[in-house]
């Protein structure tokens, strides 16, 4: 198992919303996490990525192996394409990005700076940057936002190859990808009893 | 560490208001102070070297809450949080970028303001050599403000008032320095006690600033 | 039977309700024999007049409005290290009375200094001191204020407590550096051969020890209160949840 994640409760401004959650993933792997609006998938993301600590539960095999995309895509506006990926494949301590930008169709956009591009193209040159980190797990926040068709197939794609090449990817979306080796996981089971956070019991 | 540094360099001079701002506001500063106090050239004199410090500690307030604000919004904190790189050195390495965006060319600057304020000859060398070392921990100071109140929307005033007080033994030592010199006395104390809290800053407030940032961003 | 216990919030709050009356009543009790005595029962002095009689509101306010800080202070240290809510919230009850503390130091500073000094305000190093104690207080209580999750704020206003006390500090040796001040030294001091005579000093130190009780119940008072909003916010959220 490449990241194993036991028995994670998360809390959202001070509630708890999840509990007990517990899953593997295995290199070449995906696992994508349904659920309705609310139930916590972001934050859960969140905790497996160590942005935020868990209220319990551990995460084992995370420590710099993660690759995490949240709802923003941290690009710079006055920076052009090549120069926002090669950014983060420096700190990364990446040297190649050219896969990166074929892969999500991005050559010819290279010297654009990323301000002026669309929101679609922006949410491409997001995900590419999870190319040119080297990072074997892919943590994913509904990928697909403003992506139409064709890039969403260019990103299914680019998720595919990153399992063929043993990485494995941990995903919250909707959209079906045509990933048939993903597994899903539903979260709605895991939905937290009304209570407040742990902390705030002492309170109570 | 060196390709945050050169990109929060080249960000600074591709989206303006990095180099030019605080400079600009330096000056007006500089300006306005003659209309308050009178064009006497004596009182001005006098008080130049304070002048010049006020006006850099307050240009370099100005461009506080780019340190990190702007990284804030458009999430790139949270994906340098996930990078290989110590949140210690993020936060210095930002710093580091605000001094050379903002304190050197107030450094730079000042001497030519010091002309508007006429400036005792003794004292140019001082308030550059007192700017010098005292605008680092001002970089450093206004980091641990701005990694306070990142989250915050309005955060700009609240960091003037939690970053203000902070400010104050640096300016004290520094506005000493530089009038001291100006006046001809011994400077070696106050310029001492100055780099003594440069260096101190530089060395313990990244580890509050990092802690705090981490804070901020679960 | 530990100390800690009292970090329990409800425990807390059952002990300080058996405490409270006797802190108040101790502390009213001195407040006003130490005032009386001290306003109207000593001598004038040969050289300030009448005016030393501020003293008795003065020097322990000045006291109460630094002692205020340092129980921050540790205060904030118990959060960080053990995570102790009732920790946090009492370094947050105690900022704005230590702020008010301070207001009344250096009001009452300003009216003795008038008739001493011939000036309502100079800047002097005690003076200013106090004047920047003040604005760390000001930065502290808004830090407070600004953040709406309570963790994070008593995580950040913990740090900046720590990070304030040192430059707090670096300023109070920075002014006396900028300025040797006009301000007499300490008007009390352990030693008691170099001290005011004792017709004052009885009634200070029972201003002194009032300013203390009033402080520590009014921390106490506050929070509890600090202590019930966040027990009231939890039960909303439970309720809002379900």
């Amino acid at each position: 198992m490449v990241l194993t994640v036991r028995d994670m409760a998360v809390t959202r401004g001070g509630l708890a919303i999840l509990e007990g959650v517990s899953f593997d993933l295995a290199a070449g792997e995906a696992l994508v996490l349904r659920g309705p609006n609310g139930i916590g998938k972001t934050t859960l993301l969140r905790s497996v990525a160590g942005l935020q600590p868990p209220e319990r539960g551990t995460v084992s095999g995370a420590e710099d192996q993660i690759a995490h995309a949240g709802h923003s895509d941290g690009l710079k506006a006055m920076l052009s394409v090549t120069e926002n990926l090669r950014f983060w494949a420096s700190v990364f301590g990446v040297t190649e990005i050219e896969p990166a930008l074929m892969s999500f169709a991005l050559t010819e956009l290279r010297h654009r700076m990323a301000g002026t591009l669309s929101a679609g193209q922006k949410r491409r040159l997001g995900l590419a940057r999870l190319m040119v980190t080297g990072r074997p797990i892919w943590v994913l926040d509904e990928p697909t936002v403003s992506l139409d068709t064709a890039s969403v197939a260019l990103f299914a794609e680019a998720v595919r190859r990153h399992l063929r090449n043993g990485g494995s990817a941990l995903m919250a979306t909707h959209i079906d990808l045509g990933l048939a080796e993903a597994r899903v996981l539903d979260l709605t089971p895991f939905k937290a009893a009304p209570r407040a956070r742990q902390m705030d019991e002492a309170f109570l | 560490m060196r390709a945050l540094l050169l990109r929060d360099l080249m960000l600074s001079i591709r989206a303006g208001g990095g180099f030019g701002l605080g400079l600009a506001f330096f000056l007006i500063v500089t300006v306005l102070v003659p209309f308050g106090v009178g064009p006497q050239t004596e009182l001005l004199s006098r008080i130049a070297p304070g002048i010049l410090w006020i006006g850099a500690l307050l240009a370099c307030l100005l461009s506080l809450d780019r340190i990190l604000a702007l990284d804030w919004e458009d999430g790139s904190l949270d994906l340098l949080a996930t990078a290989p790189l110590p949140m210690e050195g993020i936060v210095t390495v930002k710093a580091f970028a605000h001094w050379i965006t903002t304190g050197l060319p107030l450094v730079l600057a000042a001497p030519v303001l010091g002309v508007l304020l006429n400036l005792p000859g003794d004292a140019y060398l001082w308030v550059v050599v007192s700017l010098a070392v005292g605008t680092p921990a001002l970089s450093v100071i206004g980091t641990f403000g701005a990694a306070l109140t990142v989250g915050l929307k309005r955060g700009g005033l609240l960091m003037s008032l939690l970053v203000l007080p902070l400010y104050v033994p640096t300016l004290i030592f520094g506005a000493e320095v530089a009038r001291r010199g100006g006046e001809g006395l011994t400077v070696q104390a106050p310029l001492l006690l100055l780099a003594g809290i440069s260096f101190g800053a530089i060395a313990l407030l990244p580890f509050a600033s990092a802690a705090v940032l981490r804070i901020n961003l679960r | 039977m530990s100390l800690w216990e009292y970090a329990n919030p409800v425990k807390f709050i059952r002990t300080t309700d058996k405490v409270l009356p006797w802190v108040w009543t101790l502390a009213f009790l001195c407040l006003v024999t130490g005032l009386t005595w001290g306003f109207f029962f000593t001598p004038d002095d040969f050289r300030m007049g009448s005016t030393v009689k501020i003293i008795y509101i003065h020097v322990p306010s000045a006291l109460m409005a630094i002692n205020a800080w340092l129980m921050m202070l540790v205060a904030s240290l118990i959060w960080i290290v053990r995570r102790h809510h009732v920790s946090a919230l009492a370094a947050r009850a105690a900022a704005p009375v230590g702020a008010v503390m301070t207001v009344i130091a250096l009001v009452t500073g300003a009216f003795w200094g008038q008739p001493m000094w011939g000036t309502w305000w100079e800047w002097d190093p005690r003076l200013t001191s106090f004047l920047i104690l003040f604005l760390f207080y000001l930065g502290y209580i808004a830090l407070w204020e600004a953040i709406e999750n309570d963790d994070t704020a008593a995580d950040l206003t913990s740090i900046l407590c720590l990070v304030g006390s040192v430059f707090a500090i670096l300023s109070r040796y920075a002014v006396n550096f900028w300025n040797q001040g006009l301000h007499q030294g300490a008007t009390f001091s352990m030693d008691r051969e170099e001290n005011i005579s004792d017709v004052f000093w009885y009634p200070a130190v029972i201003s002194m020890v009032g300013f203390a009780l009033l402080f520590v119940a009014l921390v106490f008072l506050r929070t509890q209160t600090e202590i019930r909003a966040r027990r009231t916010r939890a039960l909303l959220a439970r309720e809002g949840q379900a």
